[in-house]
């Protein structure tokens, strides 16, 4: 009964994840596709190629949208790392207000804060530039980082550092050695939740970017708004990909690894 | 083999990050275990932490065989401390939990298993290696734990509560694993315990710490006959105070002038003797003292009696066939040997 449930449930949810992506599959590779015809009259591979050819700007868009989100995501450990180890495992004043201010980027729309930090990368000779766009980035992106990583080391016990130096271990080699192991699996998760945000970032890129950084999303809307349905559908399947390959990635490595979180506590 | 030496060591917190010592002066004996006894929250655990250098003291000075170890960081001090939860690394395996400290010292990999295989049947653990260490029982742990620490031979091994997590059972096994590897290995260690009873068995030498405070150190047996106060006395599970003045060997109080022996304390303070030793007596024996029974509990392998001696009530210990024919009510009469009893002065 649990069982049958169990996978009347699973189901359920492959549908209801996987169905709307079918029709920009077939749509990927369609011709001519019109109501009310179940599957398209003619089918054609010329959104792909097109998709293939230099002339589309889709592969380029792809790398910069890679090259961006990987860079964001590395700066995201760099400056969420300190700062998620200090909230989990320090305690100090103001820290509620700390922890809300750091929260924030997710609370308040994008747009509200994307149009008042405009002219403040206009000022700062920021707009219209790669880097300007991966420094956007990082304010969507930092709160999903910490959060995770503040959880990580909250269940860290605050010994397992000093356990390490006392049995021998250098500052340095405490950290790559110990710390990094132990949260391993939070790290993951974080530069997971880092990437994706960076990869699906609209508005910012847009604003900041001012339309001379093309990434994926700007590119996909453009071809959705302008009618081609088979590049829409193909360049659709090429922006999902990163988030398929992580669920994969992720349900094989990041499933039963909770043991690791917090340390052995008998 | 190596002398530890506390010279005036300090240590205050602003906050409630951990419990403040003063001026504490003591000397570790070379190779033996001593016990920082005390109740939680009297500074023992930051005094153990400031010796492997976790923790930097205010003022005072920690040497090692008379050199200063102040400027030495942990990883380089050798004194290695092993947590109270044992705090193994969950993302590592047995083996390489124990050979961690090797590692760091850039041990060759054959020396490391070798040596690590070695430690692990000394902890009476063979063969456990591969293991993940989510699958051992706290026991396990715990043994291996100190397996870690003691496959580094470290200058001064540094126990902190090795048995608090324990159940009665593995807690004996435990303590006398120590007991053996210390005698084995020779090092000094230095054991943090809130339990009396655990530094009694497993310690050469108690210091007795409140409020972070020394308050009295010497061999355990010491606490018992000749406690410094009262604090201590009740500490080490002693009751029965009775005020007055000591003079020329004899104390002068309620009971009457009961004899004491050699070199105790004069002066105005109390006098203690400890429930076990009071012994019954026959009516109208020299020394005797009348008194009334109060109550009387059967603890086991003991039986509890409460008297009344004047208006003073004392406890007394004894066996339960000797005790069982006194019921509530009764008249006896007990003895306080001379040899048993002991001053404790008024706190100047």
């Amino acid at each position: 009964m649990t069982a049958a449930l169990r996978n009347l449930s699973l189901a359920l949810l492959i549908v209801w994840l996987v169905l709307p992506l079918l029709p920009l599959a077939v749509w990927s590779v369609a011709k001519s596709w019109f109501f009310p015809d179940l599957l398209p009259s003619v089918w054609s591979l010329d959104g792909w190629a097109h998709v293939a050819s230099p002339r589309s700007g889709v592969l380029a868009a792809l790398w910069e949208t890679t090259l961006i989100a990987g860079l964001v995501t590395a700066l995201a450990i760099l400056i969420g790392l300190p700062a998620a180890r200090a909230l989990g495992m320090h305690r100090f004043r103001g820290k509620a207000g700390v922890e809300m201010l750091i929260l924030a980027p997710i609370l308040v729309p994008g747009l509200a804060y994307a149009l008042g930090l405009h002219s403040v990368f206009i000022g700062l000779g920021l707009t219209n530039s790669r880097a300007g766009v991966v420094i956007v980035h990082l304010i969507p992106t930092l709160p999903y980082m910490i959060l995770v990583l503040a959880g990580v080391f909250a269940n860290l016990s605050p010994d397992m550092e000093a356990q390490a130096r006392s049995l021998g271990a250098s500052p340095l080699r405490v950290f790559r050695h110990v710390t990094l192991p132990a949260i391993r699996p939070g790290l993951i998760v974080g530069a997971t939740f880092a990437f994706l945000v960076s990869w699906s970032q609209y508005v910012l890129t847009l604003l900041i970017g001012g339309g001379r950084v093309e990434t994926l999303p700007l590119l996909l809307f453009s071809y959705a708004t302008s009618g081609r349905n088979d590049l829409t559908g193909a360049i659709g399947m090429i922006y999902i990909l990163p988030g398929v390959l992580i669920l994969l990635f992720a349900s094989r490595h990041l499933t039963g690894q909770g043991a690791g979180l917090g340390g052995v506590r008998p | 083999m190596t002398r530890v030496t506390l010279d005036r060591l300090t240590k205050h917190f602003a906050g409630a990050d951990g419990a403040s010592v003063r001026d504490l002066t003591l000397e570790f004996p070379c190779g033996e275990l001593t016990a920082l006894l005390g109740p939680s929250g009297c500074g023992k655990t930051t005094t153990m932490k400031m010796i492997a250098g976790l923790i930097r003291p205010c003022s005072g000075e920690v040497r090692f065989d008379g050199r200063s170890v102040l400027h030495q960081p942990p990883e380089v001090r050798g004194a290695v401390m092993v947590f109270q939860n044992g705090l193994l690394f969950p993302f590592l395996s047995v083996a390489e939990n124990v050979g961690f400290g090797l590692r760091m010292r850039g041990t060759p990999r054959a020396e490391i298993a070798a040596r690590v295989e070695a430690m692990l049947d000394r902890v009476r653990l063979p063969g456990i290696g591969p293991r993940r260490v989510q699958d051992l029982s706290g026991g396990q742990q715990q043994r291996v734990a100190l397996a870690r620490a003691l496959v580094t031979e470290p200058r001064v091994l540094l126990l902190d509560e090795p048995l608090s997590n324990l159940d009665a059972h593995l807690r004996s096994e435990m303590r006398d694993l120590i007991r053996d590897l210390q005698r084995e290995t020779g090092i000094t260690t230095i054991l943090v315990t809130h339990d009396q009873e655990e530094a009694v068995v497993l310690a050469d030498r108690i210091a007795l710490m409140f409020d972070g405070e020394l308050r009295q150190f010497a061999p355990a047996a010491e606490f018992y006959a000749r406690p410094r106060d009262r604090q201590v006395a009740e500490f080490f599970g002693g009751a029965n105070f009775v005020p007055g003045r000591a003079a020329a060997g004899v104390f002068d109080c309620a009971l009457g002038r009961l004899p004491l022996p050699a070199g105790a304390p004069e002066g105005t303070g109390c006098l203690t003797v400890r429930p076990e030793n009071i012994l019954l007596a026959e009516p109208g024996d020299a020394g005797a003292l009348a008194v009334t029974v109060i109550d009387r509990v059967f603890l086991g392998t003991q039986t509890r009696l409460v008297v009344l001696a004047g208006d003073l009530t004392l406890v007394l210990i004894r066996p339960p066939a000797e005790a069982a024919r006194l019921s509530p009510g009764d008249a006896a009469a007990i003895r306080l040997p001379p040899e048993a009893v002991w001053v404790l002065p008024e706190r100047p």
